[in-house]
């Protein structure tokens, strides 16, 4: 029997975003599972009842309705309390959890017996996990529309332009963290036209912010940030001590500030001082993508717009939400890439399957029971890289075959060769010598016409040199009838059947050779 | 015509044949260099049949075969598929080592040739023949069954024989007794049979060394048989101490060896080998099997539409062709593809590995026939770093040289092989119609990659799909 997946209204307020939109519930579908769609579930998104119809969906009238006809419930918030009373006992749960932040949650999902996966646990070490995380996912399309938040208050172009109403400066742009939220705002800030300047903790996104236009500003301080997981740690009071002056006097300079810094389990680090907010020029923003947890600036307040001392302050905490069909397109497809992880069978029945490390780290309760933490994850050791190790031989076209052999191959050859003409020498007649001598020096004209032809060419040197071979004819073609030096007894009918039709298949080879060659080389074009 | 006429005459051509070689240098000037060679082709017999060695009782002969020869040879240069060609190679390498091998015994038998040297020279000359005849022999078997696995009529997989190594070696011993026989034989009677048993050995030699190459070293064969074909000629000259023909062989010789020479560089393959027949008969063998029994991952599939999506929005796209491109026709779809992305502003390239294919050069050829202009055909060297950059990398029919193993892997067979860098762009498209290996059969790693997707069914099918999808 093929399970229901249902979707839910989301309940908390504000939340614009759905679990499933219906070009993946038509996947979901094709993977052999039913799906209930609550009605209404998907009209913050731009997706209808009717959408969802249309793709295959059951519209269920009321959440009660939907809730305790699902075998399996795909939720973007934590649920409340309401919702995990709604949940059937044993039934499946996936979407966010947030498992140490919420643990009354768990005791209460515990308490249904229910199978809970957690999007927010997922292992991000595994490169197999990346099509499922719905963290980077989400916090790509944030980055984005904080840059789009900050343009919408921002009194200025982002790109500079020189009009007839004269000269406009391009906006600068410091984005404080380079994370996956960070780099979206990154790349749609630059393509928006401003300058962008990127600072992170760890030295090794550097490449990545440039890879996107950005500018990495350094913080003057010796210390790797990197807290593993990909995620940042807590620096030393030395280097915070430099990260605050260089954000000193970065919010001195540029226009807009957006702020994404976030470490794990705590806090919000403090970026942003009054101080620093004081002294930025009238008109700035600051963007603060950190609002929920605090806020990287001191000012901020969360959920809300503020303008203090002449800067506006944005603090949405609903980011995704401003932005939900772009969110919850990707959500979907983060659950539907975890559902296939879960329907192996493609038969519309999941299977927990405790033994992968993805789906280990995942799942936070197993009917009933508290799985979370997961293990640590036993990660193969990487295998030797034997890339970096081996030289690139060089492609040497024009200088002959590759490198030099080695000093004693060389002196083995050039022995060899020396017996070799001793040996001709020796015995050979001279006229032998002559077509000797000519023959030896073709081979290295061949050898060094042919090192200059351009590899795109090789079949037509092929059939060239083929066509060219063709000379054998001439063997032939002296054997038809030579001017005989009288009385010498001839096997002439023999001699002649041979050479006949000697000269007839290398003319098929010297008119066909050359006239496909043409044909060929008349179609290389520029 | 006089003697000396002639000669001049031989010289011309021959530089001419060297400037038809040096022409192919560059697209530009290739078609001047194929005039070269029929004009100097051309002086060459017209120099031969009015000089001294072809009396006017000839000339009827001549003509007569040449026309024949000559419209059968328009007519399949005329009438073949750019896909086919390395099989009319083949086969036309076959009837220059059969022409050789005719004259070698037209000669034996002609006494006006032979009958008054004496000593070394009657030795040497006798040598020539033999040689000559050998040569062009096993030319025209190797390349026969070159054309059969070519042209699908004889299966593609090596023809391992037990102990194939000591047939062989057999057969050079029994080749050199022979000759030994023939050198020393009384009469052209007597010389008669030693001639005919090495022609057999040679032949059986010839279709034995071609069947025990793979499918995938089919490049290396077609080179070298296009080589052997130069030393047969030449092997002439010196039978009719005729330098022209030594200078042509020996040019047309060094070609193929240097083509071959190229194709086992580009598959980090030592000749002996590639000719020793058989892929990973070596120590890869166990190394492979252990791959396979690791988990190989799971693959990612992607429709017509979706490819057509990720194309549209691409700026830098690099299309890799292999031999299923060839197989399914495919080559003008992809320019029309090529074409309508160009004309979105999309950087479309291709990028050439130096075996793709079955002929060195065969990609090209195809996408010359396609109209694909050539400067944005590249090789793999022009634009293998380029990968990084590349937002889509599309391949289509290619197998082994597109697999990362090469470079990752040190126990794969083909460890060490420079091959085209797909994984490195953001996305890799491979079209493949199952999840088969290539020749080589090893499992493909590219495949399993996170950014690598499938796109399953015939080249062509999928193709005119993409094509579709991009036009609505």
């Amino acid at each position: 029997m093929a399970q229901t997946i249902g979707v839910p209204k989301e309940t908390v307020a504000g939340e614009k975003r759905v679990a499933s939109v219906p070009e993946v519930v038509e996947k979901l579908i094709k993977l052999g599972f039913k799906v209930m769609v609550q009605s209404g579930a998907g009209d913050a998104a731009n997706c209808s009842d009717d959408t969802y119809r249309a793709a295959g969906a059951e519209i269920a009238a009321t959440a009660a309705q939907l809730w305790s006809g699902s075998d399996i419930v795909f939720k973007v918030g934590v649920p409340t309390p309401e919702e995990v009373g709604l949940l059937r006992e044993g039934g499946t749960l996936i979407g966010f959890i947030w498992p140490a932040q919420n643990p009354e949650l768990m005791q209460q999902l515990a308490g249904k017996r229910a199978t809970v996966l957690a999007i927010d646990s997922l292992p991000r070490v595994l490169s197999r996990a990346q099509k499922m995380d719905a963290l980077t996912s989400q916090a790509g399309v944030a980055g984005y529309r904080a840059v789009i938040e900050a343009a919408n208050v921002f009194g200025r172009f982002f790109n500079g332009q020189i009009t007839a109403a004269g000269k406009v400066p391009p906006a600068k742009v410091f984005i404080a963290g380079a994370g996956v939220a960070g780099l979206a705002a990154i790349g749609t800030a630059t393509g928006l036209g401003a300058i962008v300047r990127a600072n992170d903790t760890r030295a090794e996104v550097a490449d990545q912010v440039v890879s996107l236009g950005g500018e990495f500003v350094k913080v003057d301080f010796e210390e790797e940030g990197s807290g593993g997981g990909g995620y940042a740690k807590v620096m030393s009071e030395g280097f915070q001590q430099a990260q605050r002056e260089m954000y000193a006097k970065q919010a001195r300079e540029v226009d807009i500030i957006i702020t994404t810094a976030l470490i794990p389990g705590k806090p919000a680090p403090r970026l942003i001082t009054a101080e620093m907010v004081r002294s930025m020029k009238p008109g700035s923003v600051i963007v603060d993508m950190a609002a929920e947890r605090g806020g990287n600036c001191e000012l901020t307040e969360p959920g809300q717009t503020v303008v203090r001392h002449g800067v506006t302050i944005v603090g949405y905490t609903d980011l995704n939400s401003r932005l939900a069909k772009q969110s919850s397109t990707l959500y979907a497809t983060n659950l539907f890439r975890l559902a296939e992880e879960l329907c192996k069978t493609k038969d519309g029945i999941i299977n927990v399957n405790m033994e992968d490390d993805a789906i280990r780290g995942l799942t936070v309760v197993k009917e009933g029971s508290v799985t979370w933490p997961p293990p640590p994850i036993k990660l193969l050791a990487p295998k030797p890289s034997v890339v970096a190790a081996k030289p690139v031989e060089k492609k040497s076209h024009g200088h002959g075959p590759g490198a030099p052999g080695s000093a004693k191959s060389t002196a083995i050859t050039f022995l060899v060769a020396a017996l070799l003409f001793w040996f001709v020498g020796a015995y050979a007649p001279a006229a032998f010598l002559g077509h000797l001598t000519v023959f030896v020096l073709a081979c290295f004209i061949g050898y060094m016409v042919v090192w200059n032809v351009t590899p795109a060419l090789h079949t037509p040197l092929m059939s060239v040199t083929n066509a060219i071979s063709s000379i054998i004819c001439i063997g032939a073609l002296v054997q038809v009838a030579p001017p005989l030096a009288g009385g010498t007894d001839r096997a002439e009918t023999w001699i002649l059947g041979l050479a006949v039709l000697s000269i007839a298949l290398t003319s098929i080879n010297m008119f066909g050779g050359f006239a496909v060659t043409r044909r060929m080389l008349e179609m290389f074009r520029k | 015509m006089s003697a000396s006429l002639a000669s001049v005459s031989y010289i011309g051509a021959t530089i001419l044949f060297i400037l038809s070689l040096g022409g192919l240098s560059h697209p530009e000037s290739s078609r001047r260099g194929n005039l070269y060679g029929m004009l100097g082709m051309t002086i060459a017999v017209l120099a031969t049949v009015f000089g001294p060695q072809v009396t006017a009782q000839g000339y009827a002969w001549i003509i007569g075969a040449m026309v024949v020869g000559g419209a059968i040879g328009l007519y399949a240069a005329r009438t073949v598929k750019m896909t086919q060609m390395p099989e009319l190679v083949a086969l036309m390498h076959s009837l220059v080592g059969i022409a050789a091998a005719m004259v070698g015994f037209a000669t034996y038998i002609d006494p006006a040739a032979s009958g008054n040297l004496q000593g070394a020279e009657k030795v040497i000359h006798e040598v020539e023949i033999y040689i000559g005849i050998l040569i062009g022999l096993v030319t025209f078997s190797g390349s026969v069954i070159a054309f059969g696995k070519l042209s699908g009529k004889i299966g593609g997989k090596p023809l391992l024989l037990p102990g194939r190594h000591l047939l062989n070696l057999a057969g050079l011993l029994i080749v050199i007794y022979f000759g030994y026989e023939f050198i020393h034989a009384e009469s052209v009677e007597a010389g008669m049979k030693p001639l005919i048993i090495m022609t057999v050995v040679s032949l059986l030699f010839g279709i034995h060394m071609v069947m025990a190459i793979g499918g995938a070293d089919m490049p290396v064969v077609v080179s070298m048989l296009n080589s052997y074909s130069g030393w047969a000629a030449a092997a002439t000259g010196f039978m009719l101490s005729n330098d022209l023909l030594i200078v042509t062989g020996a040019l047309v010789g060094s070609s193929g060896a240097i083509l071959s020479y190229i194709m086992c560089r580009a598959m980090n393959r030592n000749f002996i080998s590639v000719i020793a027949g058989g892929f990973g008969t070596g120590g890869g063998a166990p190394a492979a099997r252990k791959g396979e029994a690791e988990p190989a991952g799971e693959v990612v599939s992607i429709s017509a539409i979706e490819t057509a999506e990720l194309l549209r929005e691409a700026k830098n796209v690099i299309i890799v062709p292999g031999y299923g491109m060839a197989v399914a026709q495919a080559q003008h779809t992809v320019y029309e593809i090529t074409k309508l992305l160009r004309g979105k502003g999309v950087n479309v390239r291709f990028g050439i590995h130096p075996v793709a294919g079955r002929m060195p050069g065969h990609m090209n050829v195809l996408l010359a026939e396609a109209k694909v202009p050539y400067d944005i055909v590249m090789e793999m060297d022009e634009l293998n770093e380029d990968f990084p950059d590349t937002d889509v990398a599309m391949v289509i029919g290619a197998n082994d040289i597109v697999n990362p193993a090469a470079q990752e892997d040190p126990a794969s067979p083909i460890a060490g092989m420079p091959v085209l860098e797909v994984w490195k762009a953001m996305t890799s498209i491979v079209m493949k119609r199952s999840m088969a290996s290539g020749y080589a059969g090893i499992d493909n790693q590219l495949f399993y990659k996170e950014n690598n997707r499938m796109l399953f069914g015939d080249a062509k099918k999928m193709l005119d799909e993409v094509l579709v999808a991009l036009r609505s």
